[in-house]
């Protein structure tokens, strides 16, 4: 059904400039989680994705909480009839062939389910999934082993320059706001955290007010409604959180020299750029993608790699979130070249905040949107992602409908006005790991 | 939690196969072969064109020129300048790039389906007028050199698996990485690329895979009118240089910069192209599930849970590779453990496996995932294809996907016992430790090598 929707709606775009994305149903569950939902007949497998306001944001003075909290829930379920520690869970899902996972990022958990549809195996996936989503053991004994591989992890994060920079630069872009922390957290305070206070994040983070339900797949729309209640009415309403802290922006400029002993130098360069629900947005979005957002046909790719050969990767990214992400420009060369390639990624963002970008670069750029936007919708996978992030954002329901004619909508003046009251190149962040002191 | 070592875990092995729907076979008279298959769930449909040359084919002092040349064949042609390939793609909103491996090197594209046609031409006009232009070389070659610094020489776990594997395969095809050797990349001439060019591209060793919302008809009249005109050439045949025959245990030690040691073992094992019978490729599939089919499978219950002396591990085969593999398993030890005590264990994890049959539960989750594999992989038009042109370009055929699932479903616990006796011996295991120094600013790396494992892409 989805199939010939889309195929419908994709002569649309071709002859006019109207066009919808799928079609997207929504409705709030009994206790106020909302509910996203797309019918995909084709295959007979669902995909379910639980979002919870519950990302490392939220983790306040214990970086690291949101994401072992995370880890933690498939390592042992609490049932009626008793417990089941990781093995149990992890064979409930696997002797039926589903998919359980579990992903943190800054602005939400999310967990996501992909299961056969046939109700032999879909029934007990979702009991599993809701008893982890629920009913978490949260053992002290789990804690303890799961805090030891976060740890190793975080070691082993020191050995990887990319990894490096990336954490020097959100610490450098946000000061004291919570996104300044990565996700996975910071040595001493997972060593510090305890069982009892992940049991504490669990509690009052997941829970029906700002759960997010998206369900594709192929079932009908009563199913649907029947399983979102069942997922949800297994949570207790709870309260939805205040909003979090606006970004400062950035006083001044700096550079940070991290020493790595690397052949190359791992360059990140940018400020805080654009949150996901943005007057902004879509001059923004469309001038990075003309900047260093679209691969190999990107101004940084043609000046930096094809004219000049001083990277294989070079790319700039904004990053929507709750409020907002990044703004960031990154690539890698040979340590004797990374003065050039700093002199080169300033002058390139300057000459495109002063000037944005040409005629011919922002109509190449709306082709390559608005023609491959049936590109990003073409698996039940893609559908689920995008649902999910429409949901966490609290996104208009149009929002994939209107997609397109807003990407038209910009202009070379629109997107250097934006740029201009935006991003500030005389006050970026540069981090550079690699080479001696 | 990050996962550091990236290896083919069982689980996504195995996902690598079976048949999904109809897939119609055409021939070009020009040797083109034509793969087609339906998917009308999006308006959109990726083609991808297959060649039969990977880094196995290629001689000392020439490593990485198969992935080198997938980077120059965007650097235009005699009727297209340089780049504008991807720019005709990018205005069409479609996604494109191509990749190298071991056993084969592929270009892609994915488009709203009415621009099928461009990506055709385009593909076909490349595939015989190359330029290879030495200015255009010249700075090609430094990107490659910044990718192999980043992806290898600046990573010490990279290091340590393409000098693991340069050890476990002492010569032939699969000895040197697919990036090549940093030495070879500074070595190599635009003039070398011309030739490697010549004798590989052409309609004749290569499979044109196309999957998604058309008709296979509409494909092959598109395709003899773009396709049909290139002339064929003269091949010997490919080689399978497979690598000499081990006998008695290898251990290697990297010390590098870095904070954390880790452990590589690999057994050499034979693949479905080998001369054994086809249930020992599928048996070794089920003992890679069986190890690390996901969180319930034995090394994470055993390892990292029960003795919690794994932080990380892993253990990967591909039955579908081009020559014979190795049977691998790869692991981080937890804060505190020895390499070696982490080897002890892993090495009484596979004498459990040969003293006692998997346990009939254990086999049935394998299979299960299996099935449901198959149906969650035709949720991605561009993975479909994929499965069709690696097994078709290592030499299997497309329909052996359609043994697959059977083939794995018929191993029995006695096969699986008798893979483990055969294969994961002493004589032919290869083992690699990763042992830290000092991670001090400036010392530098020693100049070093390329990667294993997956797929270079430009």
């Amino acid at each position: 059904m989805f199939a010939n929707l889309l195929r419908g709606l994709f002569a649309l775009l071709i002859a006019a400039p109207a066009w919808a994305g799928p079609p997207i149903q929504h409705w709030e569950t009994g206790n106020g989680a909302r509910v996203l939902f797309v019918e995909a007949r084709d295959l007979p497998m669902l995909d379910v994705r639980v979002s919870f306001d519950a990302g490392s944001a939220r983790d306040g003075e214990i970086h690291g909480l949101a994401s072992l909290t995370a880890d933690l829930l498939d390592q042992g379920i609490v049932l009626e009839g008793g417990e089941k520690d990781a093995q149990a869970v992890a064979e409930a899902f696997e002797n039926i062939g589903a998919r359980f996972g579990a992903s943190v990022t800054q602005d939400a958990v999310t967990l996501s389910l992909r299961s056969l549809i046939d109700p032999a195996r879909l029934d007990p996936a979702l009991a599993t999934f809701t008893a982890v989503m629920a009913q978490p053991r949260l053992a002290e004994d789990d804690f303890t082993r799961e805090r030891e591989r976060v740890l190793l992890g975080l070691k082993a994060g020191e050995q990887q320059p990319g990894e490096v920079a990336r954490r020097a630069f959100y610490k450098a872009l946000y000061g004291a706001h919570p996104y300044a922390f990565p996700p996975e957290g910071e040595a001493d305070n997972v060593k510090a955290m305890t069982a009892g206070q992940v049991r504490d994040f669990h509690k009052r983070h997941y829970v029906a007010a700002g759960m997010v339900i998206v369900l594709a797949g192929d079932l009908g729309r009563e199913q649907a409604e029947r399983l979102a209640e069942r997922l949800a009415s297994a949570l207790p309403r709870g309260e939805a959180l205040p909003a979090l802290p606006p970004v400062p922006e950035l006083r001044e400029g700096k550079t940070l020299r991290i020493p790595f002993p690397s052949t190359q130098a791992t360059i990140m360069a940018g400020q805080p750029g654009m949150a996901r629900i943005d007057p902004d947005y879509f001059p923004l979005y469309v001038g990075n993608h003309v900047l260093g957002g679209s691969g190999f046909s990107s101004r940084l790719m043609e000046e930096i790699r094809e004219k000049r050969g001083l990277a294989y990767s070079v790319y700039s990214q904004l990053m929507p979130m709750a409020v907002p992400g990044p703004f960031l420009m990154g690539m890698q060369t040979r340590l004797d070249q990374a003065a050039q390639s700093e002199r080169l990624l300033r002058e390139n963002l300057e000459r495109f905040v002063k000037d944005g970008p040409t005629e011919a670069e922002l109509d190449h750029a709306k082709k390559n949107i608005v023609g491959g936007f049936p590109l990003r919708l073409d698996s039940n996978k893609d559908i689920a992602d995008w649902l999910s992030v429409m949901g966490v954002y609290r996104l208009p329901l149009d929002f994939l409908d209107r997609y397109p004619e807003q990407v038209k909508a910009t202009s070379v003046a629109s997107i250097r006005d934006a740029w201009q009251r935006r991003i500030h190149p005389d006050r970026l962040v540069m981090v550079i790991v690699g080479g001696k002191e | 939690m990050s996962r550091w070592i990236m290896l083919c875990a069982g689980l996504l092995c195995l996902q690598a196969s079976q048949a999904a729907p109809v897939v119609s076979e055409e021939h070009l008279p020009n040797g083109l072969r034509i793969l087609v298959q339906e998917d009308h769930r999006a308006p959109v449909v990726t083609t991808q064109v297959w060649y039969k040359v990977g880094s196995s084919d290629e001689p000392g002092g020439l490593t990485g020129i198969s992935h080198m040349l997938e980077h120059m064949m965007f650097k235009g042609t005699s009727r297209l300048p340089p780049g504008k390939f991807s720019e005709i793609i990018a205005e069409r909103g479609g996604q494109e790039n191509a990749f190298t491996s071991r056993d084969y090197t592929a270009y892609f594209q994915t488009l709203a389906k009415e621009h099928l046609e461009v990506s055709f031409r385009l593909e076909a006009d490349r595939m015989r007028n190359l330029l290879l232009r030495e200015q255009d070389f010249v700075k090609e070659v430094e990107v490659v050199k910044e990718e192999r610094r980043m992806r290898t020489d600046d990573d010490p776990n990279a290091r340590l698996y393409e000098q693991f594997q340069a050890m476990a395969y002492l010569n032939g095809g699969y000895h040197h990485p697919i990036i090549g050797w940093m030495d070879d990349i500074e070595r190599m001439k635009a003039s070398d690329l011309r030739d490697w060019y010549r004798a590989h591209y052409a309609p004749n060793n290569a499979t044109l895979v196309v999957v998604g919302d058309v008709r296979p008809a509409e494909v092959k009249a598109l395709a003899s009118r773009y396709f049909g005109p290139l002339k064929p050439f003269e091949f010997a045949g490919r080689e399978r240089r497979n690598a000499l025959a081990q006998a008695g245990e290898r251990r290697m030690v990297l010390r590098a910069p870095a904070k954390l040691p880790s452990l590589l073992m690999g057994y050499r094992a034979p693949v479905l192209m080998d001369d054994v019978p086809a249930w020992e490729p599928y048996a070794l599939e089920v003992l890679a599930g069986v190890l690390d089919g996901g969180q319930s499978a034995r090394l994470q219950q055993r390892l990292v849970r029960e003795s919690r002396l794994a932080g990380e591990v892993g253990a990967g085969y591909s039955a579908d590779s081009r020559l014979s593999e190795l049977f691998m398993f790869s692991a981080v030890p937890s804060e505190g453990v020895a390499v070696d005590q982490l080897e002890q264990a892993l090495r009484q994890e596979v004498a459990r496996l040969r003293d006692e049959p998997v346990a009939a539960d254990e086999l049935a989750r394998v299979k299960a995932q299996v099935i449901a594999a198959e149906v969650y992989g035709r949720d991605s038009v561009f993975y479909q294809a994929m499965r069709l042109g690696a097994y078709e370009t290592v030499g299997l055929g497309w329909k052996r996907l359609d043994e697959l699932v059977p083939g794995i479903e018929a191993v029995t616990a006695e096969q699986v016992q008798a893979v483990v006796r055969k294969y994961l011996v002493d004589d032919r295991l290869t083992v690699a430790v990763l042992d830290p120094s000092p991670l001090e600013p400036g010392q530098g790396m020693p100049r070093s090598q390329g990667m294993g494992g997956a797929q270079h892409v430009r």
